[in-house]
């Protein structure tokens, strides 16, 4: 049984249709690499998936081990082990970024009936996964993400997946924003995190990003549809030649 | 025919009943007879205008000939049961270590005060007994402060019958915080404290107010307190109210702040069917630094309303006006702020926000900030907000996991932040932030 199982998604918002018969199986311990057009449904993909107001499903079923996400609420999801790196982080003044990253773990860790972390596990925990990061001490001292950087913010995405370990991390162009060696620094962390059983959708416009984070499986999202899957090669190909091909497709399926 | 009819401004059962208790009462009310003359003069401003209704600009949004259907008569003095239930009261401060002067039902009581080992340079007592012992310094002091024509205060001063009476002298350091308690220990009475407490130039004093009964029972508090503030001085004031869910409460700060003086003041409005917290600030020195802040949490059928009044008349003060309200079901929040820069305040810097966080459809805001500019050297500002949670906030801390209520806790905390964090004395935060975190467990 596939970890995630995506048939036949029908989805918009505001009426309008943007997921339009989306099908698409992951495995555990599979990593795979969605790209796409600007506007082709990728992060709708992923905030349908977290459970984002707004973003309703109109048809079709999404099963995450084995039980349909739609009767779970954002939180529920989270704990079952889904994640999703957004593609815009938010900046939460007047939230601590320890409180935060405390308050999410232990609801995590209750509803999963596992006891809370003690403190000083907890910051133990923290402080080693911010220094493999580079994320400085002093930023998490801040409110969530207030007065970080474009960078400075996606990696502190990936500092929360690191820290709340889940079985499917969704990450929305994570590496869009990032210099080189930040680049690096993201994709050693999530590779770090792979196992047989972790599963990954990484969402992205560049290939660049799959030479660090291999991909087992390519899909091109174009329309709303998955037009082509194959490879880490397809990525390559997609460099060279872009989407038009695709386009063309999906307008005609 | 055309009759002339007498405009009479006491018309509701409330009103009479006011007018009935002061006809009863005048006789034992405390103070000689220039306290008798003042309480006669107080008395007539109510009788012209009887109750503040909604055609009284200041009191546009709190109709208190509306919202009050009966004048509770005088609480009688305290018995050993009110007084053994007052033990507990002001426990919501936490562990801060405070000097506590207990009112119970608006009187003092000595055996639960704490007026032994006075710091050098304060005097504590209780304002009943300086009224009886004729104490002309301090009848002098009396409604120095306190707007004469603000019928909540005329009410006061027609009725008081006790509240604190503090003395610091002029470069005396306070260490630690005078907590007035005041407790109404439930029956369906009405109290009327008056306190006075003067700060001598270049001391240093926190003051806490918290006004606290239980629930169930429609009592009424109607509490004011003048201060003077000496040059140099530095002053914290803080009031909590706190009060039983059916009680009517109006407090009434009317404050003299002195030059080079630091003052802060915060209301934390928490409790009551109906309050209206009015806050009077007159800055008459030079270059004072004040921070005016207040948070209310409201719920149910509450209605709470601030108002304020900050006056400039002295050369290059700052203030930093922060009010921030959460209102939740059909809870009805009122701010009302006006800052005056008088001619002469030049180089005045005074900058006033105030937010409303509507947890409910049903909950109502109210913001009427407001500037009133006569000098032209200044850096005045304003702003007001009222909206609901940020529901993409929300979804970012509960895509981590964080379950709806613990979500929004989060984000009402931080809204209050705000406001809260201009508390300097951390334990006192700390206290509060507890309360909040109470009062959001107890959400639906
Ligand atoms: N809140 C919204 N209201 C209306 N339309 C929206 C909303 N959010 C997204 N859309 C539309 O849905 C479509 C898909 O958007 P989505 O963000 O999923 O694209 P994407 O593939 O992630 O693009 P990008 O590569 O630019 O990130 C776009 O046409 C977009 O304009
Ligand atoms: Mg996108």
């Amino acid at each position: 049984m596939p970890l995630l199982e995506i048939n036949n998604l029908h989805a918009g918002i505001e009426g309008k249709d943007i997921l339009r018969g989306l099908t698409l199986a992951v495995n555990a311990g599979e990593v795979h690499a969605i790209m796409g057009p600007n506007g082709s449904g990728k992060s709708t993909l992923a905030y349908v998936l977290a459970g984002k107001d707004g973003y309703a499903p109109t048809a079709g079923e999404v099963l995450f081990d084995g039980r349909n996400i739609f009767d779970l609420a954002p939180d529920e999801r989270a704990a079952a082990g889904l994640f999703l790196a957004f593609q815009y982080p938010l900046e939460i003044p007047g939230v601590a970024t320890m409180t935060f990253l405390r308050t999410a773990l232990n609801a995590q860790r209750k509803k999963r009936g596992q006891a809370e972390l003690s403190t000083p596990d907890f910051l133990k925990a923290v402080r080693g996964l911010a220094k493999t990061l580079g994320i400085d001490q002093e930023m998490l001292r801040r409110p969530v993400n207030v007065g970080f950087s474009g960078g400075e913010k996606k990696r502190n995405e990936i500092l929360q997946m690191a820290l709340l370990e889940p079985k499917l991390a969704v990450l929305d162009e994570t590496d869009s924003g990032l210099d080189i060696d930040a680049l690096k620094i993201v994709a050693d962390g999530v590779n770090r995190l792979r196992e047989r059983t972790r599963s990954f959708i990484v969402i992205t416009h560049y290939q660049r990003l799959l030479n660090y984070i291999v991909p087992d499986v390519v899909h091109v999202l174009s329309k709303g549809r998955i037009v082509k899957t194959g490879g880490k090669e397809l990525a390559l190909e997609l460099e060279a030649r872009g989407y038009a091909e695709y386009q063309e497709e999906a307008a005609v399926a | 025919m055309h009759a002339m009819t007498e405009v009479k401004a006491i018309k509701t059962a409330a009103e009479a009943g006011l007018a009935e208790t002061y006809a009863a009462a005048r006789s034992r009310l405390p103070g000689g007879k220039a306290v008798a003359a003042q309480r006669q003069a107080a008395f007539e401003v109510f009788v012209r205008d009887g109750l503040p209704h909604r055609r009284v600009e200041d009191w546009k949004y709190t109709d208190l000939r509306a919202l009050m259907r009966e004048a509770r008569p005088l609480a009688p003095p305290p018995d050993a049961a009110a007084k053994a239930q007052a033990k507990t009261a002001g426990a919501m401060l936490g562990d801060v270590e405070t000097r506590r002067l207990v009112f119970v039902d608006g009187a003092f009581v000595p055996e639960l005060s704490d007026t032994a080992a006075l710091e050098n340079g304060l005097t504590v007592g209780s304002l009943a007994q300086a009224l009886a012992d004729g104490d002309a310094a301090l009848s002098g002091e009396l409604g120095k402060r306190a707007p004469a024509t603000d019928v909540a205060v005329a009410l006061n001063t027609a009725l008081m019958g006790d509240g604190a009476a503090i003395r610091i002298a002029p470069g005396a350091t306070i260490e630690r915080p005078l907590h007035l308690v005041f407790m109404a220990s439930g029956k369906p009475a009405a109290s009327f404290v008056r306190s006075l407490v003067a700060v001598g130039e270049r001391a240093r004093a926190m003051l806490i107010e918290s006004h606290e009964g239980p629930p169930g029972c429609g009592y009424q508090v109607n509490a004011a307190l003048e201060l003077a503030v000496g040059e140099g001085a530095h002053v914290d004031h803080v009031r909590i109210i706190g009060e039983g869910a059916e009680a009517l409460h109006v407090s009434t700060l009317a404050a003299a702040i002195g030059g080079k003086a630091r003052f802060n003041t915060f209301s934390f409005v928490i409790g009551g069917a109906v309050v209206r917290n009015q806050i009077f600030l007159d800055f008459d020195g030079d270059e004072t630094v004040a921070g005016i802040r207040g948070a209310t949490l409201l719920k149910a059928r509450q209605h709470a309303d601030t108002t304020l009044v900050v006056r400039h008349s002295g050369r290059g003060c700052q203030s930093r006006e922060v009010f921030k309200s959460v209102l939740d079901d059909e809870a009805h929040g009122v701010f009302q702020g006006r800052i005056i820069v008088k001619p002469h305040a030049q180089q005045t810097d005074a900058r006033m926000m105030t937010r409303a966080l509507l947890l409910s459809d049903r909950a109502e805001a109210d913001n009427k900030p407001e500037l009133e500019i006569f000098a032209d050297d200044v850096q005045c500002g304003h702003g007001a907000t009222a909206g609901a949670i940020d529901e993409a906030l929300k979804f970012y801390l509960m895509a981590r996991g964080i379950p709806n209520a613990e979500a929004e806790a989060l984000l009402i905390q931080a809204f209050l932040g705000e406001a809260l964090d201009g508390l300097e004395h951390a334990a006192l935060r700390e206290a509060l932030m507890h309360r909040v975190a109470n009062w959001l467990k107890t959400r639906g």
